[in-house]
């Protein structure tokens, strides 16, 4: 017996060794919010489908750090960055006039340009500050967006739907997107469940979306350029070494990232059916840093595997928490779940740093 | 100190040592580097990493008590001062201050009665007497009231000496080459008061590469090698010479030289020219350094640390700042441009192995591979009529498995990740990338630093029969010239960041030693 004891022992930290505790100790969370939820009277099928839309909506803002940690700039707390290179060319392809899915391609399209010139502004920023990246990357992030709030103002923008109701300057604080690309891709082959009577509805088109996108990364990760992206990330000095530019090397990681956000957050809207602006996109590097750390990255090692696990535990922990806690103790704490979860990660990935490598 | 032994991880770097200091005596210490001198030092001085690396074994003795001390600070009460190579000092502080850093005399105030005894005032006339009887003792003149920074680099070291025998309870002085940054006079100096102190009973232990040095201040002479007390003689009864030959040779006479030295190798066209190098490589600056290689041959260069001889091939490789013009194979290389060194098939294997050689967090077959793809886009398949360049894995596995297989090098499969194999093991999937570029020319940086004896010959036999089967010219770096002479057709001696001659590796040890020491700066 005390064999058997010791081997559940040893199999159990291997668990914990190759799953990561944090990881399991959240997915052990999260089974057990959806054991709960029929007891506490939520409808299963649709938490998971809030689950999968919540999913779609933000995977891509989290695929957008892969490139970045794989070039060992750390983690993108900048993506606000990219966040408004794709505000921008939303905004842009509404004023311009385009409509329906039309106005999706060219909010991409428009939203690329930009994305080049702020990725490739603040990759040079970040060569000149090796070693301290993520802090820097967290002003940029902060102090773009303060910038771009004056910039909504400013820019004459004209198109009534998209500007303030009274004075007409300046852009609203939101807007809505259903005249525009509000779920151009979760209505592309969605499986809805509803008229055999169950709440299930699956965004495929957003999730075929992401699988491309994810696939890209995983295919530019096996290219010539991507292996020596993971090199620099692994170690600069080697890179240069075998001749490697490292510090183009990481301006392209930088901008990569960067389109990644202006791409992530246009699907963001399409599925929420809204644009935010001025302050919001301060609110969207956290949930996505805390995200892919949670799915197992470290600062300067994930993979694609690491966003999708990441990415459905903690929207899955953001989704299912006020729910089920509302409807089983009556107080909303999903907000301070989330924030403990998001920045407890985040301290925990920091402190591990050294480690990261293993 | 009796029956000292050490070693790190596995890899004896001390094997019994034995010596006697009495009071007032001076010992001069010396060695080739890697000899172990600094690690014995830092045992007697209590120094962490020797506790972190697991201690060492037998017994130090001082003045017949066994002592053992756990930290630098249980040394210093027991009365040993260290003056280190590296400068510690505050260099806004004044010569003073530094000497009596947090032992300055003290005196109460108001706010001090009440607050406790960390508020005193300093005692700043104490401390100029107490300063300068410190200087006085040494019997050199440095103005005290000087700030650090504005001295010039003689008095700075005079005044860490200075630091160490303001101590009351000084008994023994340990100098780690204090003469290395010092001109010639000041070198005097500095001999005239390692002589004063010993008249006033301090013992003195002196490292030093300057070996006249030795002869004119020393008692007695204590030689390692290899971790060995080679020899232990009144200073009186040796000469430069003698010292020479306990440093380098291990049977002077009777060591082999290269197996096979190549013959023909005096008319061979020469295949990289070096004229007038500099390179500005922190603890290893390169000078002035012409040199020519010939093709086909293994070329050594050897020399003491920080020398310079590291230098040359980061220099020429573009990995430190260098200047002057490389020739190879009849067109100009032009420098700080690792990447064009490397197209025209020139490779490098690095001294630093985990910092520079290795991608420790990745696998074995990325590391073999990684610069073979990156620079001639080997192992790579190309996709859309080569747009894109797939990586192609069985390729990759296929040449790391050769190399695994033709290097003995012992992992659990080619995956595994180059932080987990031994440090000779780490040398030959450094060596096995190389390889994998075929370069016409290679640089190989001291290729057994930290490999035990076995994995030594195996990486150098590698070398040898890369060389000889392919024709590849190989330059190698090395501070033990045992090795380079075993191996190298010719070897260049660098001293003082330029070449002080190249001998066959036929020569005798001794006159590789006096190359050694010919031009220390």
């Amino acid at each position: 017996m005390d064999k058997s004891e010791r081997l559940q022992q040893t199999r159990l930290s291997q668990l914990v060794n190759t799953f990561g505790l944090p990881r399991l100790i959240i997915a052990g969370f999260l089974l057990f919010l959806f054991i709960v939820a029929p007891i506490a009277g939520a409808d299963l099928p649709t938490q998971i489908t809030n689950v999968f839309n919540r999913f779609s909506w933000n995977a891509v803002l989290v695929l957008a750090m892969v490139p970045m940690v794989h070039s060992g700039c750390g983690l993108n707390f900048g993506i606000p960055l990219g966040i408004l290179a794709g505000l921008l060319g939303a905004t842009l392809s509404i004023e311009m006039g385009f409509t329906g899915a039309l106005s999706f391609v060219m909010a991409i399209l428009i939203s690329t340009p930009f994305a080049l010139l702020f990725g490739g502004g603040y990759g040079l920023l970040l060569n000149r500050i090796k070693g301290g990246e993520m802090m820097v990357a967290t002003y940029v992030g902060f102090s773009s967006v303060s910038f771009m709030c004056i910039m909504w103002l400013m820019i004459p923008y004209k198109n009534p739907s998209i500007v303030m109701a009274y004075t007409g300057v300046g852009l609203r604080n939101v807007f809505s997107l259903e005249n525009f690309y509000a779920n151009v891709l979760s209505d592309f082959l969605k499986i809805d469940l509803n008229p055999i009577g169950i709440n299930l509805v699956i965004p495929t088109g957003s999730l075929l979306f992401f699988a491309l996108l994810a696939f890209g990364m995983w295919a530019f990760l096996h290219t010539k350029t991507g292996t020596a992206m993971t090199a620099v990330g692994s170690n600069p000095t080697f890179a240069k070494a075998a001749g490697i530019n490292v510090d183009r090397i990481r301006m392209l990681s930088v901008i990569l990232s960067t389109w990644l956000g202006a791409v992530g957050i246009l699907i963001y809207q399409q599925g929420f059916g809204f644009v935010q602006l001025y302050t919001a996109p301060f609110y969207m590097a956290m949930p996505a840093v805390a995200a892919i750390l949670i799915g197992g990255a470290s600062v300067n090692k994930a993979s694609v595997g690491n966003v999708i696990v990441g990415t459905i535990l903690f929207q899955g922990l953001v989704t299912m928490t006020p729910t089920v806690m509302n409807a089983l103790i009556h107080i909303d704490i999903s907000e301070v779940v989330r924030i403990i979860v998001s920045n407890g990660m985040i301290v925990y990935a920091l402190t591990r740093k050294t480690e990261g490598g293993k | 100190m009796r029956g000292i032994k050490k070693d790190f991880f596995g890899n004896q770097v001390l094997t019994d040592i034995n010596f006697t200091l009495e009071a007032g005596q001076v010992l001069g210490l010396c060695g080739e580097n890697g000899a172990g001198k600094s690690t014995l030092m830092k045992i007697l001085f209590g120094m962490d990493v020797i506790r972190e690396t697991g201690g060492y074994s037998g017994d130090i003795l001082i003045n017949g008590e066994k002592a053992a001390f756990n930290t630098p600070f249980d040394a210093l009460a027991a009365g040993i001062g260290m003056v280190h190579q590296e400068f510690s000092l505050i260099p806004g502080f004044t010569a003073t201050e530094n000497i009596l850093l947090n032992r300055e005399p003290q005196k109460k105030n108001v706010i001090s009665e009440v607050f406790g005894d960390r508020l005193n005032t300093l005692d700043y006339k104490e401390m100029d007497r107490r300063a300068a009887a410190a200087i006085e003792k040494m019997g050199v003149e440095i103005d005290a009231k000087m700030i650090i920074s504005s001295m010039p680099v003689g008095h700075k070291q005079f005044t860490e000496i200075a630091r160490e025998l303001s101590k009351d309870q000084l008994k023994l002085l340990i100098l780690d080459e204090p003469t290395a940054v010092l001109t010639e006079k000041e070198a005097e100096a500095l001999l005239d008061s390692i002589r004063g102190m010993a008249a006033q009973g301090i013992s003195v232990i002196f490292i030093t590469h300057r070996l006249h040095e030795i002869l004119a201040v020393c008692d007695k002479v204590v030689v390692m090698r290899d971790g060995h007390v080679v020899r232990d003689v009144p200073a009186g009864q040796t000469s430069v010479d003698d010292i020479t030959r306990w440093m380098v040779g291990r049977d002077v006479q009777s060591t082999a030289a290269s197996i096979e030295t190549k013959a023909e190798a005096a008319d061979a066209k020469i295949i990289m020219s070096i004229k007038n190098l500099w390179v500005d490589m922190p603890g290893e600056t390169v000078r002035d350094v012409s040199l020519d290689v010939r093709e086909g041959e293994i070329l050594g260069i050897g020399g003491l640390a920080g020398q310079g001889k590291l230098g040359i091939p980061n220099g020429v490789m573009g990995l430190y700042e260098a200047g002057g013009t490389v020739v190879f194979d009849g067109r100009e290389i032009p420098l700080n441009s690792p990447r064009k060194c490397l197209d025209s098939s020139l490779a490098f294997v690095s001294e630093d192995r985990r910092e520079v050689g290795l991608l420790l967090d990745e696998s074995l077959e990325w590391n073999v591979a990684f610069p073979a793809m990156q620079i001639q886009d080997k192992f790579l398949k190309k996709l859309l009529g080569g747009l894109i360049k797939w990586r192609d894995e069985r390729a990759i596995h296929q040449v790391t498995q050769k190399y695994v297989d033709q290097l003995q090098i012992k992992c659990t499969s080619t995956t595994q990740k180059a932080r987990e194999l031994s440090g000779g093991n780490q040398q030959k999937i450094c060596l096995a990338k190389a390889f994998a570029l075929e370069p016409k020319f290679l640089f190989v940086s001291e290729p057994t630093r930290g490999i035990d004896v076995g994995a030594k010959a195996l990486v150098l036999d590698a070398l040898r029969q890369f060389n000889r089967e392919s024709g590849v010219t190989v330059v190698m770096i090395s501070s033990e010239l045992e090795e380079l002479r075993q191996t190298c057709d010719r070897i260049a001696i660098v001293s003082g960041g330029r070449v002080a001659g190249i001998r066959p590796a036929a020569d005798s040890s001794e006159s590789f030693g006096a190359l050694m020491v010919s031009q220390v700066v």
